[in-house]
């Protein structure tokens, strides 16, 4: 069980991801500047979309496309991060 | 404070992105030389739970709003290079999937939420817990400090950015920046400082890794 502790702490994560449509939907503090100081209307969208703004698309409730985009991506970083680990590590005994 | 496209110019965008390839470049070959078996699962983890922190944004003072950044909490438990690539690994999804943060922006973003966040994070905790001790309130406080000090440096150096790039004169951009982070800072500070304080109770082994 003690080898498993990551499946916990990931499980964690996703419940942390499931708070998400609770966050506050005021701009943050860069955008709360860029408004202020008058530069907002530099920025340009993306020229593409895939999960745009933590809302997955194609479901009517925000709420549980919002809750759906972190699921998503707190596994996709969850893989991401623990295989580049794993292969840099693997890589390095390799070598040595 | 992820930085869209259209707030940097080409010449920070090109100073940015070669800074950061590089900081990458380090933090690959340093993470490949020294991260232990232990430390594997911990990269995945940490970005994970950094990617879903970030999504919860907390109000600060007159309708704005912060989230953490995470690099601070990455930093203390792993050290400053593995915290570079686990951010990177963060922002680079976050533009690339999820639209948050420009594509040529993103050097910007890694530079100052990767670069300057985990190194900022990683030194001031080394002087706190050196000068407190590095028990229980050490750590903390520690922790504390470093997660204010990583958001509020971050600021600055992406208001130097924002500045560089004639989006917005010095003058009045930085202390706009300085000022908000300050107060999204402590959001930084208690956050991090709750979970190093569960990190403590449940695994304090892991505080005793070597740093990368």
């Amino acid at each position: 069980m003690k080898s498993k502790w990551w499946l916990i702490a990931l499980v964690i994560c996703l419940a942390v991801a499931c708070l998400a449509p609770l966050a506050s939907s005021s701009p943050d503090g860069l955008e709360r500047v860029a408004e202020d100081k008058g530069f907002i209307g530099l920025g340009q969208d993306s020229p593409y979309q895939v999960i745009t703004d933590y809302v997955f698309p194609g479901i009517e409730n925000e709420a549980l496309a919002t809750i759906l985009a972190g699921i998503v991506g707190t596994l996709i970083l969850f893989g991401a991060a623990y295989g580049l680990a794993w292969l840099l590590k693997t890589r390095k005994r390799r070598t040595a | 404070m992820h930085i869209p496209d259209g707030f940097l110019n080409v010449a920070t965008v090109a100073a940015t992105c070669a800074v950061s390839a590089g900081g990458i470049g380090g933090a690959v070959k340093m993470v490949g030389r020294k991260l232990g078996e232990k430390q594997v699962p911990l990269m995945g983890i940490l970005a994970a739970f950094i990617f879903a922190a970030q999504m919860l944004n907390f109000p600060v003072a007159g309708g704005t709003s912060g989230h953490v950044i995470g690099a601070a909490l990455a930093a203390i438990l792993l050290g400053p290079w593995a915290a570079v690539l686990i951010m990177s690994c963060v922002l680079i999804a976050q533009s690339l999937i999820f639209q948050d943060g420009g594509l040529l922006a993103l050097g910007a973003n890694i530079f100052n939420m990767g670069i300057v966040a985990s190194f900022s994070a990683y030194y001031i905790y080394r002087l706190v817990t050196w000068l407190a001790g590095a028990n229980r309130r050490g750590t903390l406080i520690g922790g504390f400090a470093a997660a204010w000090g990583s958001v509020f440096l971050a600021s600055i150096f992406c208001a130097i950015e924002l500045a560089l790039s004639g989006s917005s004169p010095f003058g009045v951009v930085l202390p706009a920046m300085a000022g908000v982070h300050a107060l999204i800072g402590i959001g930084e500070g208690l956050i991090t400082g709750a979970v190093l304080g569960l990190v403590l109770a449940t695994r304090a082994d892991l505080l005793q890794l070597q740093r990368i």
